[in-house]
C-alpha cells in the first residue's frame, strides 16, 4: 500500500518537472486571446477585498481584480506594479514612492496618490491582518503630486522588508468608494471589489460561484489574455478532483485537493500538478510547546521529543516528494534570509531521546508510562492529522502518553492561543517572504493573549527579543540577514517551537493553460499574462 | 373541516416546541470552543488582539450569553431573524437565497422515492418470493446500505466523468447564461445525479415499507371479500389494496422531512450545491449563531408544513381519522 502510494507520488513529481517549464516547450506558440479560466474554490471567505485580509483565500479572487504597489517577479524580487520605482531615505524613516502615472479604477475615475494614502493610513495600519504590525509605526503618507506617495516612519523601516511585505500587504482600494461610506469593513465594495487589475468584478453567487470578466482599459497593452475567471465553489476536496477531471475545473490552488487526488491527477498527461509558482507560500509543520507544563519548560524534554520522530520516514511515507526536512523558522526557499548554518538539528535517535528523558527526572512508570500531554493539531490539512497521529505513536515508543484533541478552526485558536489548553500543537506556520511580517511575532515575548499565531507558549527570552528587534528596524540589508541567521540558531538552540517539515503548495492546472506558474505568489498574483491553449 | 381544526391546534402547539428548540440549539452551540471571530481570524491566517476585540463588540459577543440570547428571542418575536456575520447580509435574505436549491433537490428525491419505492414495492408484493421480488429487494437493501456520498462519487465517476453525459457539479452552467425554459432544463440535468444519490436511499425504504404494507392488506378479510364478488385483480390492488396501504408511506414521508434536510448536507457538499444543508454545516465551522439558529427555524417550519399535508393528506386516504373523536 505504502509502496503504491509512494510510487504514485514518485511518478506525478517526474511529470511535474517534465511540464515545469509550459514556455520552454510551448515557445512556439502564440497567444491566444479569450477562454474561460475556471477555478477551485475551497472556502468562501467573508470579503474579498485583499486591502483588508491578507489570506490566500482572498488573493486568488481579490488579486485579480485589484492590484498592489509592489509584486515579486520570476526570480522573486520586488517589481513594481501599482509603483514605477521607489527610493528610501538613509535613516530609513521616509519611503518614497512614484506611481504609475495613466491607471484608472474600473469605474473610469483616475488612481491616485490620494487612494494609495487612504487604503495606508485606513486599511493597513488600522485593520489588514499583519497589517496593523507592519505599519505600527507609520505616522503619516504625505502626497505631494497625484504620483507621489512619501510613507513617514517613527522608526527606520527596512526598505528590504516593506519591498517583501507589500506583494501581500500592499494592495490599493480606491478612496472614493471608501472615504465618508460608513464603516470599511461593512462596505458592500468589500464583495464587489473594484480594482484597477486585468480583470472586472461581475457577480458573486453565495455558495456557487464568482466571476470576472477582462477589464478592456487595463494599463499593462495586450493584456490580458482571458475573457472571464470564474471561480466554483467547491468544498468537499473529492468532488473538486472529480470536476477537474470532468472539465468543469482548471485550476486548484493551494493543496486544494487531497494527497492522492493530487498523486493520481499528476499522472494524467491533462494536467500538472507541482509546487511550482508557490515558492513564495512556502509554510513549515510545527509543534509548539507549551511552556506552563513543567516537563516541556524542560530544555531536554523539549530535545527528546524531537529526537524521537523520525521525519524522513514520515515524508517519505505519508507526504511524498513534495515536502522535505525543515531546518528552522526561516525556510530554503527564502533566498534573502535563509542562513548558512541553522544551528542544531535533532536527527532521529529514540536512544538519546530517552536518556534525556531520564536525566530531566522523569523516569517510566507503571506501564513505561513517564507523563502524558494534549496535542492539539490545527485543521487545516490532511498531513497535519497524519503527522499528529505520527507523534502520538513516535512519542508512546519513549514514554510519553499523548492524548490527540480534534478541533475546527475556531476551536483550535480559542484554545492555544487564548485559553492556552494545550501541552503540544502542531500546525503550519506560513513564510511571507521576509521573517518580520509573520515568523518572529511566534517567538516575540510579550504578546497580547487571544492573538492567534503569536508567541502564546510563554516562551520569555531577552536575547531573541532583542535580536528581533533590532532586525525589524535594521537598514543594512546585510546586517539585517545576519541578525536573522543568529535568531534562526537561538530558536533552534531553544526549540520553543520546532519546524521539522518544510513544504510548498501544490497546484493542480489543466495542461492548456499557458504562462502559469511563473512567479513565486503566482497563485496569488494578477493571471494578467494567463491563456489558454485550445 | 375537522381535519383543518386538528391539524391547525397541532400547529398552535409546535410553536413553543420551537422556542425551545431554537434556545436549545442556542445554549449547545455556547459549548463549541471559540467564537464567529476565532472562526474569522483562522479564515484571515492571522490578525492581532485588538482587532479581535473590536471585532467581537461588532457583533455583539462581548455581552453575556443570557442578554446575547434574550436579545436573539426579542428580535425572533418581532420576525426578524437578525444579521448573518459571514455574508454580511440579514439571515432572513441569506436563506432565501439558498432554500431554492434544497425545497428542489428534496421536492425531487422525495418524489422520486416515493413514485419509485411505491411502484417496486407493490410489483415485489404481487410477485412475492418470485424472481422480481428477490430482484428488488437485493436492490433495495444495496442502496439502503450504500453510503450516500459514496454512492454520489460513484456517480460524478462514472456518469460525469467516463461517459460525460451529466455535470459533475454546481446548480446551473455558469460559462454560458442561460434564460428561461433552457436553463429550467439546464438545471434539471444538474439536479439528476444529486436527486438519485439522496433518493435512492428513500426509496429502498419506501419500497420496504410498501412491500410489507401489501402483503398486510391483501391478507385482510375485505380484500378476500372483494375478490369473491369477483372484482378483477387489478381493481382490487387499486381501489381496495394501495389505499389502505398507502397510509404508511404517507406517515414516513413526515418523519423523513426533517432526516432529508440532514442528508442533504453531504449530497450538496459532493455536488456543490448552494443549499440549505451546507450553509448550516458552514455556519456551525464559522460559529455564525444567527444563520444556524436561523436555519433551524425555517427547517422546523419546513417539517411543520410537511406534517400539516401529511394529516390532511390522512383524511383523504382514510375517512375515520376525520370522522374520529
Amino acid at each position: 500500500m505504502d509502496m503504491t502510494r509512494r510510487a504514485a507520488l514518485m511518478t506525478s513529481a517526474a511529470i511535474a518537472s517534465s511540464v515545469l517549464f509550459p514556455m520552454r516547450s510551448f515557445g512556439q506558440e502564440t497567444p491566444r486571446k479569450g477562454g474561460v479560466f475556471t477555478v477551485h474554490y475551497g472556502a468562501e471567505q467573508r470579503q474579498l477585498n485583499p486591502s483588508l485580509q491578507a489570506s490566500t483565500g482572498v488573493y486568488i479572487i481579490g488579486g485579480k481584480i485589484q492590484e498592489q504597489l509592489v509584486d515579486l517577479d520570476a526570480k522573486g524580487q520586488p517589481v513594481g506594479v501599482l509603483a514605477e520605482s521607489w527610493e528610501a531615505a538613509p535613516d530609513g524613516k521616509t519611503i518614497t514612492f512614484k506611481l504609475r502615472p495613466g491607471v484608472t479604477w474600473h469605474d473610469g475615475k483616475p488612481f491616485t496618490s490620494a487612494d494609495v494614502q487612504f487604503t495606508a493610513m485606513e486599511m493597513w495600519k488600522k485593520i489588514l491582518n499583519y497589517g496593523t504590525t507592519l505599519q505600527l509605526f507609520l505616522t503619516a503618507v504625505d502626497t505631494p503630486d497625484p504620483l507621489t506617495a512619501v510613507f513617514r516612519y517613527e522608526r527606520p523601516m527596512p526598505l528590504n522588508l516593506l519591498l517583501r511585505a507589500l506583494p501581500d500587504l500592499g494592495y490599493v482600494s480606491p478612496r472614493h468608494l471608501y472615504e465618508g461610506k460608513g464603516d470599511i469593513r461593512q462596505n458592500p465594495v468589500n464583495l464587489a471589489p473594484v480594482g484597477t487589475g486585468p480583470f472586472k468584478f461581475v457577480q458573486y453567487e453565495r455558495g456557487q460561484h464568482v466571476i470576472a470578466e477582462r477589464n478592456p482599459n487595463y494599463w499593462r497593452a495586450n493584456a490580458p489574455y482571458l475573457d472571464r475567471i470564474v471561480w466554483r465553489v467547491v468544498t468537499d476536496r473529492a468532488a473538486a478532483a472529480a470536476q477537474m477531471e470532468a472539465g468543469q475545473i482548471h485550476y486548484s490552488p493551494f493543496s486544494g485537493l487531497t494527497i492522492s487526488d493530487s498523486a493520481r491527477l499528476g499522472k494524467d498527461p491533462r494536467f500538472i500538478v507541482s509546487t511550482k509558482g508557490n515558492e513564495g507560500n512556502a509554510r513549515t509543520n510545527t509543534i509548539e510547546f507549551n511552556f506552563r507544563r513543567k516537563e516541556l519548560a524542560d530544555i531536554r524534554v523539549r530535545r527528546a521529543i524531537a529526537h524521537a520522530l523520525d521525519i524522513p520516514f514520515f515524508i517519505e511515507n505519508f507526504l511524498g516528494d513534495f515536502a522535505k526536512r525543515g531546518t528552522g523558522p526561516i525556510p530554503s526557499v527564502s533566498t534573502d534570509f535563509y542562513p548558512a548554518d541553522n544551528g542544531p538539528q535533532y536527527p532521529f535517535d529514540k536512544k538519546l531521546a530517552a536518556k534525556l528523558l531520564d536525566e530531566a527526572g522523569f523516569k517510566p512508570g507503571t506501564g513505561g508510562t513517564r507523563f502524558s500531554l494534549r496535542l492539539l493539531p490545527a485543521p487545516w490539512g490532511e498531513d497535519i492529522t497524519l503527522f499528529a497521529t505520527f507523534i502520538q505513536q513516535s512519542l508512546a515508543d519513549v514514554g510519553i502518553k499523548v492524548e490527540i484533541v480534534r478541533t475546527d478552526g475556531g476551536g483550535y485558536l480559542k484554545q492555544v492561543y487564548d485559553d492556552h489548553a494545550f501541552d503540544l500543537a502542531t500546525g503550519w506556520h506560513q513564510y511571507r517572504n521576509d521573517p518580520a511580517v509573520s515568523t518572529t511575532v511566534w517567538y516575540r515575548s510579550g504578546q497580547p493573549k487571544g492573538a492567534p499565531w503569536t508567541n502564546q507558549w510563554d516562551w520569555t527570552d531577552p536575547t531573541i527579543d532583542k535580536l528581533i528587534d533590532d532586525a525589524a528596524t535594521e537598514v543594512d540589508t546585510a546586517k539585517r540577514k545576519a541578525l536573522y541567521g543568529d535568531f534562526v540558531r537561538r530558536a533552534n538552540t531553544e526549540l520553543p517551537i520546532w519546524t521539522p517539515i518544510e513544504q510548498i503548495f501544490l497546484t493542480a492546472i489543466s495542461a492548456k493553460a499557458r504562462n502559469h506558474s511563473n512567479t513565486p505568489r503566482w497563485g496569488s498574483s494578477s493571471w494578467h499574462d494567463l491563456w489558454l491553449a485550445e | 373541516m375537522r381535519v383543518l381544526t386538528l391539524a391547525g391546534r397541532r400547529l398552535a402547539a409546535s410553536i413553543p416546541t420551537l422556542f425551545l428548540i431554537l434556545i436549545g440549539v442556542f445554549l449547545l452551540l455556547q459549548l463549541a470552543p471559540g467564537d464567529t471571530v476565532d472562526a474569522l481570524m483562522a479564515q484571515m491566517g492571522g490578525g492581532d488582539a485588538t482587532t479581535a476585540k473590536q471585532l467581537r463588540e461588532f457583533y455583539g459577543l462581548d455581552l453575556s450569553v443570557w442578554a446575547q440570547l434574550g436579545n436573539y428571542l426579542w428580535r425572533l418575536v418581532r420576525l426578524d431573524l437578525g444579521f448573518s456575520a459571514i455574508y454580511g447580509k440579514p439571515v432572513a435574505t441569506v436563506i432565501a437565497e439558498r432554500l431554492p436549491a434544497t425545497i428542489l433537490l428534496m421536492t425531487a428525491s422525495l418524489s422520486f422515492a416515493f413514485f419509485f419505492g411505491l411502484i417496486l414495492g407493490v410489483v415485489a408484493a404481487r410477485g412475492v418470493n418470485k424472481w422480481p421480488d428477490t430482484l428488488i429487494s437485493t436492490f433495495g437493501l444495496m442502496f439502503y446500505a450504500m453510503p450516500t456520498f459514496w454512492f454520489g462519487l460513484m456517480a460524478i465517476v462514472v456518469f460525469s466523468i467516463y461517459l460525460q453525459w451529466l455535470p459533475a457539479g454546481g446548480f446551473e452552467d455558469i460559462a454560458v447564461s442561460y434564460t428561461g425554459l433552457r436553463r429550467t432544463l439546464d438545471i434539471a440535468l444538474h439536479l439528476v445525479l444529486p436527486t438519485l444519490t439522496l433518493g435512492l436511499f428513500y426509496m429502498a425504504i419506501y419500497l420496504r415499507i410498501m412491500r410489507g404494507s401489501m402483503l398486510e392488506v391483501l391478507n385482510l378479510d375485505f380484500v378476500r371479500t372483494a375478490r369473491s364478488k369477483g372484482m378483477d385483480e387489478t381493481r382490487v390492488v387499486v381501489r381496495h389494496v394501495l389505499r389502505n396501504a398507502l397510509l404508511p408511506m404517507v406517515t414516513l414521508i413526515g418523519l423523513q422531512a426533517g432526516t432529508m434536510l440532514g442528508g442533504s448536507v453531504v449530497v450538496e457538499s459532493v455536488f456543490s450545491l448552494p443549499g440549505l444543508g451546507r450553509l448550516a454545516y458552514e455556519s456551525v465551522i464559522q460559529r455564525d449563531l444567527n444563520t444556524l439558529l436561523g436555519i433551524v427555524f425555517v427547517s422546523a417550519l419546513l417539517v411543520i408544513a410537511v406534517n400539516f399535508i401529511v394529516d390532511l393528506l390522512y383524511a383523504r386516504l382514510d375517512p375515520r381519522i376525520t370522522a374520529g373523536s
